[in-house]
C-alpha cells in the first residue's frame, strides 16, 4: 500500500504532464549527445529554448593559437562539421583542437574536488597527532577506503614493495571513482560520460603501462625478450613478439572494460528514461505506465550504476595493481628451468 | 564525435589533468595518510606487545610475590620458634640462676651459723672454765695454786662434763 501511494500521484502527474516538448524524440542523438564530448555543456532544454554553458575553444592552426567561446566559434571563423569536431569554416580543415570541452571541464572539476578531498583528508592527519586523535571528518570517511585498498588490494597483489606504488593505484582508483560517481549525477557539474570516453580510460592504461613497463625487475624484462621456453621459439622469436604483444594487451583490456561498461551503464541509464520520452505520442495510458516503469527501472539502475561505478574503479586498480606485481616476481627456483 | 577514436585534445587534457592530480596526490596527498595510518597501526602493535609483556612480567611478579610471601611467613614462624625457644631456656636458666644463689645463700648461712655456733661454744666454754675456775678457787681457796698442771686437769674435766 505504501509504495502503491508513493507511485500513484507520480502516475497521475506523468498522464496529465502534456507531453509536448518533444516531437518525435532523435533517440540516437539524444543518447550520443549525452555520452560525448561537445563544445558547450547542455543543461536541459526549457519551452524548446535550450540553456547551455559554453566552453573556451582552443584552437591551433598555422603557428598561432586562437581563444573563443564555443558560442563565438562562427564569428572566429570556424564551425563544427557532422562529427561535431571544429573545422575552419574557410579551408574545411581540422585545426589541431585542444578545446576546453564538456569533458575536460568535467575532468578538471571532478579534478579539483577529488584534491580538496584528499588534501583535506591530508591535512587532518598533518595537523593531528594520529597516535592521539580519532580521525574525524573527510579522513575519518576516507581513511577505511585508502586502508581496505592499501591493505588488501595493492599489498596483495604488489608484493612487498607494494608502498612504492600505492600512491599511483590509488590515485588511480579515486580518480576513477569520483569521475564515475560524477558521471552518474545528472546535472551541471556532474552528468559528463568521462569515464565512458576512450581518451581517458586511454590515457589512465597508458599510466598502468608505464608503471608497469618502466619499474618491472631484470627477471620481468628477461621474461618477455628471452623467456624460458624451447630455443626454436625465441630464434624465430615467437614467444618474444607474443611476450611483447601480452604487456599491450594487459593495459588495453583495462582501457576497454572501463569504457566500455561506464559508456553502458550510461547508455542504459539513457535509454530508460529515454522510453517516457519515445512513448510521449503513444497516447497517456501507455506513456504513463511506461514511465512508472521507466522511472521505477531508472532507480534500479542508477543503483546498479552506482555499485558498477566502485567496481569498475575497484577492479581497475585491482589489474593495475597485479600487473604492476607481475612486474616485480622474484624468479621461479632453477630445478623449472630443468624440465624444460 | 565518435565513440572510439580518441581525440586529441582531450587526450592532452587528460594526460596534463591526471598527470597533475597525480603529482599533487602522490606528494602531498596519499603518503601522508598512508604514512599516518602506518604509524599508528604500527604504535597499535607494538602497544599491543608492551601489553602482552607488561601482562607476563606481573604474572611473573604476582608469582614472586607469593613466593616471597610464602618465605616470610616461613621465616616469621621460624623466628617465633626460636623466641618461643629462646623465652623457655631463658626462664629455665634464670630459675637454675636462682635456685643455684638460694643454695649459695642458704650454704653461706648455714657455714656463718655453725661459725657462729662454734664462737658461741668457744665462750661458753671460756666462760665455763673462767667460773669453773673461780667455783674451784672459792672451793680450794689458798690450797690450789694456778698452775699449769692444775689448769690441764680442770680443762680435761671440763671436756668429761661436755
Amino acid at each position: 500500500m505504501k509504495v502503491l501511494k508513493l507511485i500513484l500521484p507520480l502516475l497521475l502527474s506523468l498522464i496529465v504532464m502534456p507531453m509536448r516538448a518533444e516531437e518525435g524524440l532523435d533517440m540516437q542523438k539524444y543518447i550520443f549527445g549525452h555520452i560525448g564530448d561537445s563544445h558547450e555543456w547542455h543543461i536541459a532544454t526549457v519551452n524548446g529554448h535550450h540553456v547551455t554553458i559554453p566552453l573556451p575553444c582552443i584552437v591551433v592552426e598555422y603557428g598561432g593559437v586562437h581563444f573563443f567561446l564555443s558560442n563565438k566559434m562562427e564569428a572566429n571563423g570556424y564551425t563544427l562539421d557532422a562529427d561535431g569536431k571544429i573545422v575552419n569554416v574557410a579551408t574545411g580543415v581540422r585545426p589541431l583542437d585542444l578545446s576546453i570541452t564538456k569533458n575536460v571541464l568535467g575532468l578538471i572539476l571532478d579534478s579539483l574536488l577529488l584534491l580538496l578531498l584528499i588534501l583535506g583528508a591530508a591535512r587532518w592527519y598533518r595537523r593531528h597527532d594520529p597516535l592521539k586523535d580519532k580521525p574525524t571528518g573527510l579522513a575519518a570517511l576516507l581513511e577505511p577506503v585508502i586502508v581496505m585498498l592499501e591493505q588488501d588490494v595493492i599489498k596483495d597483489a604488489v608484493g612487498p614493495e607494494y608502498r612504492k606504488f600505492s600512491p599511483y593505484l590509488l590515485t588511480v582508483f579515486f580518480f576513477i571513482l569520483i569521475n564515475n560517481l560524477m558521471g552518474i549525477f545528472p546535472v551541471f557539474p556532474g552528468g559528463a560520460n568521462i569515464t565512458g570516453n576512450i581518451a581517458v580510460t586511454g590515457v589512465l592504461a597508458v599510466f598502468t603501462f608505464l608503471m608497469v613497463n618502466l619499474f618491472g625487475n631484470k627477471h620481468y624484462y628477461k621474461d618477455i625478450i628471452w623467456p624460458d621456453v624451447p630455443a626454436f621459439l625465441k630464434v624465430i622469436p615467437i614467444m618474444p613478439i607474443i611476450e611483447i604483444l601480452g604487456t599491450l594487451t594487459k593495459p588495453f583490456s583495462l582501457m576497454i572494460r572501463l569504457f566500455a561498461n561506464m559508456l553502458a551503464g550510461h547508455i542504459m541509464l539513457l535509454s530508460t528514461i529515454g522510453v517516457i520520452f519515445l512513448t510521449a505520442k503513444m497516447g497517456p495510458v501507455l506513456n504513463g505506465s511506461l514511465s512508472v516503469v521507466a522511472a521505477l527501472f531508472g532507480v534500479f539502475l542508477d543503483c546498479l550504476e552506482l555499485l558498477v561505478a566502485f567496481i569498475q574503479a575497484y577492479v581497475f586498480t585491482m589489474l593495475s595493481a597485479v600487473f604492476i606485481g607481475l612486474a616485480h616476481q622474484s624468479p621461479e627456483p632453477e630445478h623449472e628451468n630443468a624440465t624444460n | 564525435m565518435s565513440l572510439i577514436t580518441p581525440d586529441f585534445g582531450l587526450v592532452f587534457w587528460m594526460v596534463v589533468i591526471f598527470g597533475l592530480v597525480f603529482f599533487l596526490l602522490a606528494k602531498f596527498g596519499f603518503p601522508v595518510i598512508t604514512s599516518a595510518v602506518k604509524r599508528r597501526s604500527d604504535h597499535i602493535e607494538a602497544s599491543l606487545k608492551a601489553a602482552q609483556e607488561a601482562r607476563e612480567s606481573l604474572e611473573g611478579f604476582a608469582e614472586e610475590q607469593k613466593k616471597m610471601l610464602e618465605e616470610t611467613r616461613q621465616e616469621r614462624n621460624r623466628i617465633l620458634q626460636e623466641a618461643a625457644a629462646a623465652r623457655e631456656q631463658i626462664i629455665a636458666q634464670a630459675k637454675e640462676d636462682a635456685a643455684a644463689q638460694a643454695r649459695a645463700e642458704m650454704a653461706r648461712a648455714r657455714e656463718e651459723i655453725s661459725a657462729e655456733r662454734e664462737n658461741a661454744v668457744r665462750e661458753i666454754r671460756n666462760q665455763v672454765a673462767l667460773i669453773s675456775m673461780e667455783v674451784a678457787e672459792k672451793v680450794v681457796r689458798r690450797q690450789l695454786e694456778d698452775t699449769p698442771a692444775q689448769r690441764e686437769l680442770i680443762d680435761r674435766m671440763i671436756d668429761e662434763v661436755n
